[in-house]
């Protein structure tokens, strides 16, 4: 097997980093065509419920709360595997996905109930649009999710080294990404039906 | 969503083979004699092994590259039946259903656009950025190399949909374009609009990462001294290119993946009812189908740049004009969307911006224009066939860009709005403009690919072919447009209309000699490729850093990385005689290996693709486990490269 060194290593990294960010930026592209459709067909209710008829504050606050946090410890989580400790890492990438989890549990029993109570996707355009806005935002956490989970048990096999924090950094970059669209989500889509 | 679904074949029954029609039945024997033929062939020649190692599990850029153009020119046969089949049948339907029924007529106009766009023109110009533009820059690779051949595999499984629409089920019958609320499932069930929406769907993906890829190549892989302002013509272009794919293929992601939901769950997007909006549609496909014209055109024109200069033997004629021209341009693409639905009624004044909008996109194409004639003025030109494409181009496209100034004058447009003016408007621009392009792309660089010329006659045959062609088979079609004859007919009754369609199959026939000339020429410079030889690397005079290298190139591209201190640095050496000093090299020589990860994505995502149109859901599901399977297996591995040394045993790798 032959190694790169560590200088060609970083620039791969490097490389792979920016190309990640390009990444990023096509994706907010297409965060920002949902965000737009969503709102051209936002009084598109067909006859069905809206917003303030369907959405629990309490839940919505509760799966927030969940997201921001794990913003914060996936960053702790970084912050130790850049510091060299990897139990650290490992503990908080842990939580990390128990948090996501939860976040993705709560939106699956929110839509779920929707859809019984006859407000699915099906029901009207406004729904359409409210569907698949929050269930891109909710496939992107559980494609994180499955991140998280392979990259702890590759930090468990290969330990901490350059090319495992460039991963990490991606993924926290990734995870943070959708930190933001949420407190769009949030913003745009949850908070006006309280208003 | 009244069909019948098994659990195991979805929707797929028996009457999914395509006995409606004996012409598409005669398509579907012609597809799988093709698939077969090509299977016997390689198991007769005995050369699986080759084929696999040495090709498609390659993440070689240059063979990848190859493997891309392949993939378009058989794609620009298919494309070219479907075209001459209406040119055939317009030219004899009048008051008759001349030889093809309606539903087969609207397939046949729906596969034409969506494959040539699609699957002609993307993989056409994907292939030349991926085969130049690392040689370009003075790189030994792209950026990612596996991405590069997953890209390459998801553009394949699309083309692959599209192809065995011909023999299980049928195409769309909703145009290249698909608007709602026909190709809704309410007026369109069936699983045609379904196969139109995954083939564009995964072979979109595929041109994501593209973009990615060569943003990151560009701007992170050029040799040491290789300013932006000193990037050849081609990359400069690329660049362009790539950063609208990023920016504008999300919103085709977008329609097309609302158009599905409507279809196959029901929502309600786009629909009539319940809170549609079909409009959206509109206005989200065109926000990337504008911007795909100049990621078509952009690399065309870098090609031209290239062509010109090195043919006329002089420098390019203002190269930072035509940087600066090719960035507006990409900006501008992004404002002007509006104008392939002004008749949808977004009242005056949009329209009155989105058409000035366009006319000034008009105003960097001049200045390129006058660039390449001042290049040539008191150049010494050589009239080999790419140049004579480079020409035909010039000539052809400044009438073209005259009618889109036209039609991008609301009040003119709406009377030509679906009119056959459009259907030439349109092909005026993506024929000379792209397609000559890519044609004087592959003649330029083919000796540098497989290191003998191609045979000049012919290619000078296929340029006059097509030339004439494209002026018999689409001048016709301004006049008729201006005659009121709208677009996608496949019967009419006014009998003034005949004559000018019957002159358009005319001109289909010479651009069919044009694409057997472009046969003839490979067979006979196959034939003479001794007598062809390119012993040099630099059969043209070139200018730019590819033809500083052997052709075929090494695997690694450059046995040491140059340092370039000027544009055109190479061609400036040759006339100082100074060699191009070259950068130390620190680390061992590393180029990844095979990976096996690019056909199992692609046939993944073949697999999601057929079970999503069929409803298929297992198969659906199988695929997208195996891809994200493949990626995670990927990613445990570390030890992707092997160590090569130049000079030595070059040819096993």
């Amino acid at each position: 097997m032959i190694a790169a060194s560590d200088k060609v290593e970083e620039q791969i990294d490097e490389e792979t980093e920016f190309g990640f960010w390009l990444y990023l930026m096509s994706d907010a592209v297409l965060f920002s065509l949902l965000f737009g459709t969503f709102a051209v067909m936002s009084s598109n209710l067909a006859g069905g419920p809206g917003g303030s008829a369907l959405f629990d504050m309490k839940n919505l606050a509760t799966q927030t709360a969940l997201l921001l946090v794990s913003s914060l410890t996936i960053a702790l989580a970084h912050h130790a595997a850049h510091t060299g400790h990897l139990a650290r890492t490992l503990g908080w990438l842990v939580v990390t996905c128990l948090l996501g989890a939860g976040f993705l549990g709560l939106e699956i029993k929110e839509l779920s109930g929707f859809v019984a109570q006859d407000a699915g996707p099906g029901r009207s355009g406004y729904l359409s649009a409210f569907f698949t806005l929050v269930g891109t935002h909710g496939l992107h956490v559980t494609a994180g999710l499955i991140w998280a989970m392979t990259l702890i048990a590759q930090f468990l096999i290969k330990g901490i080294g350059l090319r495992m924090t460039s991963r990490l950094y991606r993924l926290t970059l990734f995870w943070h990404f959708l930190d933001i669209v949420w407190i769009g989500v949030f913003s745009l889509v949850y908070l006006p039906e309280f208003l | 969503m009244t069909e019948n679904v098994s659990l195991l074949f979805g929707r797929l029954g028996p009457d999914a083979l395509p006995f409606y029609s004996w012409v598409a039945f005669s398509g579907a024997l012609v597809t799988l004699a093709g698939g077969l033929g090509f299977l016997i062939l390689v198991t007769w020649l005995g050369q699986w092994r080759a084929l696999w190692t040495g090709w498609l599990t390659s993440v070689d850029h240059k063979r990848i590259g190859i493997m891309y153009i392949v993939l378009a020119l058989i794609m620009l046969v298919r494309g070219f039946v479907d075209a001459i089949m209406m040119r055939l049948q317009q030219a004899m339907a009048l008051n008759s259903d001349g030889y093809l029924p309606p539903e087969h007529f609207e397939q046949i106009f729906s596969s034409h656009g969506t494959i040539m766009i699609f699957f002609m023109a993307m993989p056409f110009m994907t292939g030349l950025l991926n085969y130049i533009i690392p040689l370009q820059i003075g790189s030994r690779d792209v950026a990612f190399p596996v991405l590069n051949a997953i890209s390459f595999w998801l553009t394949a499984a699309g083309a692959g949909l599209m192809l065995i629409s011909l023999v299980i089920g049928r195409f769309s019958t909703a145009g290249w374009t698909g608007y709602p609320p026909y190709s809704g499932v309410e007026f369109t069930p069936g699983v045609g609009v379904d196969y139109w929406i995954w083939s564009i769907l995964i072979s979109g993906v595929g041109t994501t990462m593209t973009g990615i890829n060569f943003i990151v190549t560009i701007l992170r892989k050029r040799a040491p001294g290789m300013l932006l302002m000193r990037m050849p013509m081609f990359t400069w272009t690329g660049l362009c290119s790539s950063v609208l794919i990023i920016f504008a293929f999300p919103a085709l992601t977008v329609s097309t993946v609302m158009l599905a939901l409507d279809r196959t769950l029901g929502m309600h997007f786009f629909t009539n009812d319940s809170g549609g909006n079909m409009m959206n549609y509109m206005n989200l496909f065109w926000i990337w189908g504008h911007p795909e014209v100049y990621i078509l055109v952009l690399p065309a024109f870098g090609i031209f740049s290239e062509v010109v200069a090195t043919f006329s033997s002089k420098r390019l004629f203002g190269y930072p004009s035509l940087v600066y021209a090719t960035t507006v341009i990409a900006i501008l693409s992004f404002t002007v969307w509006l104008h392939h639905f002004f008749t949808m009624g977004a009242g005056a004044n949009v329209n009155a911006i989105f058409g000035i909008a366009t006319m000034v996109i008009a105003v960097p194409t001049g200045v390129k224009v006058f660039d390449w004639l001042f290049t040539m003025f008191r150049g010494r030109i050589r009239f080999e066939p790419p140049m004579k494409f480079t020409i035909g181009f010039m000539c052809l496209f400044v009438i073209g860009g005259m009618s889109g100034v036209l039609l991008a004058i609301p009040p003119i447009n709406y009377s030509t709005h679906n009119t056959t003016f459009l259907v030439a408007h349109f092909h005026n621009m993506i024929i000379p403009g792209v397609l000559f392009g890519y044609l004087a792309g592959y003649m330029y660089w083919f000796p540098k690919a497989f290191g003998f010329q191609l045979d000049r006659k012919w290619g000078s045959r296929s340029f006059w072919f097509w030339l004439v062609g494209f002026l018999l088979a689409f001048m016709p079609l301004y006049a008729l447009g201006l005659m009121g004859m709208p677009r996608r007919m496949e019967t009419y009754g006014n009998p003034e209309w005949q004559p000018l369609l019957i002159v358009a199959f005319i001109g289909a026939c010479l651009i069919l000699l044009g694409i057997v000339s472009l046969v003839m020429q490979l067979w006979v410079s196959i034939k003479q490729r001794d007598a062809l030889k390119d012993t040099t690397g630099d059969p043209w005079d070139g200018r730019t850093l590819e033809w500083s290298i052997p052709s075929p190139p090494p695997v690694w591209n450059f046995d040491s990385v140059p340092v370039v201190t000027a544009r055109d640095a190479f061609h400036e050496s040759k006339i100082t005689g100074v060699v191009l000093s070259v950068a130390p090299e620190e680390e061992p020589l590393l180029i990844p290996r095979n990976s096996t990860v690019g056909p199992i994505i692609g046939a993944a995502g073949f697999c999601v693709g057929f079970g999503a149109v069929w409803f298929i859901w297992w198969l659906m599901f199988a695929g997208l486990a195996l891809a994200i399977a493949a990626i995670i297996g990927r990613s445990f591995f570390d030890d992707t490269e092997v160590e090569v040394f130049p000079g030595e045993g070059a040819e096993s790798i």
